[in-house]
């Protein structure tokens, strides 16, 4: 085994992983963390409005 | 101890360091901008040199890339970075000393480049051209940028890290190493400001346009999808089209960005199989990065109504819309034999505008519009029909700039390679020089238009930030220019 053998090998690995991760990603299973997720800009308005008041009363 | 234990119960954000790097965001941007119409006019006026050597072309041209690229797009970065760390993961910075130390450091950091690019101080590296003195601050300031962020992350209340974190956090770990490696360099005496680089030749060239490129991939593409990330659904009031999708062209990305290098040493004596790795990279790079544009597009679906009402939302999707474009373009430059005719010409500068002007700057113009007034406690910008202004002056300048310098390119290509039949050059170079004469005013041109825009949205800041002055009332059709 040479060094190119470990190239080819890398290739494969990558192309393997990518495949993984899109198996990953899409799987429905997951479905619902990732709305979770996605909604993550939406769910902290109680502290920046705090946040806000705070710095009109500093400012 | 009371006020203790009401931040302990009610913990608040921290919005000073933000507003800090988002008010020089508009300093630095009109700073940068400035500079660059200068050196776009002695393109075209070369007496506009003076004869002096601190305005010299070959001294300001760093100087414009540094101040816009690092000064204005960094500034950006920063605030952007740690309003949505804390945002998304509800929590404050972990440090507000760290905080308030990277902000005043990294202006330390742009003043003396400011100082040192007009000396003639310079490693003569594109985008690294800082000497050593400059790259151990940065460094440091880099390090303490990564313990706020990633200690913000980890001390979040939130389970999940939202994907613009994802994108801030490779944005400022690839920085760090692209840096530091680039920059290994031996001052010839402690007490000079002159160093030579540890590498010698192609190593060099290599070293040197892999971190040429991954400033490209990492900062002001990276960074700016975290951007992207945050303030296009927060903007558009929806969340983004497809999160496993944003999961996917993110690893996507960070992985093929890194071997695109290559592509700037096209027929050199870099060996060939590296160029054409560095070519197939770049083409793959096309996938990931229209993954991006068409996440951030679709999130619009079902609202596209918002842009006719809506300026800041304009400047986020028509800053999508030129990042598709110049991620179509750059792979298509890579290809060797279209290469051969784009390299070396104007192509190249309306190439890297298209993605520095209608990328980077829209997408940060449009999230400082979003953020901006939050920071100073109001409803909305003092005037929307300036930010409405601001949009068409933008647009227009990022059009006359790279079609300019299309024209430009393809003519001194062209020029460049023809043949007389006895084999000798048809034009010397001088003519493609005096052709590209047009070219060059159109681009000052529209330079000029787009930095003017950056004053407009100066005063719409400096007004915002009154509080003795309430925001106009907005217009009922902004959309009806």
């Amino acid at each position: 085994m040479d060094i190119n053998d470990l190239r080819g090998l890398s290739t494969a690995f990558l192309l393997f992983a990518f495949i993984g991760l899109c198996f990953w990603a899409y799987n429905s299973k997951r479905k619902k963390a990732f709305d979770e997720a996605a909604n993550l800009p939406f769910a902290d308005e109680e502290l920046n409005q705090r946040t806000m008041q705070e710095e009109s009363r500093n400012g | 101890m009371s006020e203790l234990n009401s931040a302990l119960e009610h913990p608040t954000y921290n919005y000073k360091v933000v507003r800090q790097f988002a008010v020089m965001t508009v300093v630095w941007g009109i700073v940068g901008m400035l500079v660059g119409v200068l050196i776009a006019a002695q393109l075209a006026w070369p007496a506009l040199n003076f004869d002096l050597p601190w305005v010299h072309f070959g001294r300001l041209r760093p100087l414009h890339t540094n101040a816009v690229i690092f000064a204005f797009g960094g500034s950006a970065l920063f605030a952007t970075s740690y309003y949505v760390v804390q945002r998304t993961c509800q929590v404050r910075l972990i440090s507000d000393k760290l905080a308030a130390i990277t902000f005043w450091g990294w202006q330390l950091v742009i003043v003396s480049a400011a100082i040192t690019l007009p000396l003639g101080l310079t490693t003569s590296k594109e985008y690294a051209e800082l000497e050593w003195p400059i790259d151990l601050l940065i460094t440091v300031i880099w390090v303490l940028y990564a313990i706020v962020f990633f200690g913000t992350i980890a001390k979040r209340k939130a389970d999940h890290i939202y994907v613009a974190n994802w994108f801030f956090g490779s944005f400022i770990i690839a920085v760090a190493v692209l840096h530091i490696i680039n920059s290994l360099e031996m001052p010839i005496a402690l007490n000079m400001f002159k160093s030579y680089s540890i590498y010698a030749g192609t190593v060099d060239a290599m070293v040197q346009w892999w971190y040429g490129h991954n400033a490209v991939g990492f900062f002001l593409t990276a960074g700016f999808l975290g951007m992207m990330y945050y303030f296009v659904p927060k903007q558009a009031e929806r969340p983004i089209y497809s999160y496993r999708l944003s999961i996917v062209h993110f690893w996507a990305l960070v992985a093929v960005y890194i071997w695109a290098g290559p592509h700037h040493l096209h027929y050199t004596a870099l060996p060939d199989w590296a160029q054409s790795l560095g070519m197939v990279m770049s083409l793959i790079l096309l996938a990931p990065s229209w993954g991006g544009m068409i996440n951030g597009m679709m999130t619009l679906s079902g609202a596209w109504h918002k842009l006719r009402t809506d300026p800041i939302l304009r400047f986020l999707v028509v800053s999508l819309s030129f990042y598709g474009m110049s991620t179509f373009e750059g792979p298509m430059m890579s290809i060797k034999t279209v290469n051969s005719l784009s390299h070396y010409t104007d192509w190249t500068i309306g190439h890297v505008h298209s993605g520095a002007l209608g990328w980077v700057a829209m997408i940060s113009i449009g999230s400082m519009y979003h953020l901006i007034p939050i920071l100073f406690g109001r409803e909305r910008m003092y005037s929307i029909s300036l930010i409405n202004a601001h949009f068409w002056m933008s647009t227009i300048g990022t059009v006359l700039y790279i079609a300019s310098m299309w024209v430009n390119g393809i003519l001194q290509g062209l020029m460049w390679r023809a043949y007389n039949q006895d084999g000798t050059l048809t034009y010397s170079f001088v003519e493609t020089v005096a052709a590209s004469y047009p070219g060059y005013v159109v681009r000052v041109i529209g330079g000029a238009i787009f930095f003017s825009g950056m004053l407009l949205m100066a005063y719409n800041v400096y007004m915002t930030s009154r509080k003795d002055i309430e925001p106009q009332a907005a217009p009922a059709v902004a959309g009806a220019a």
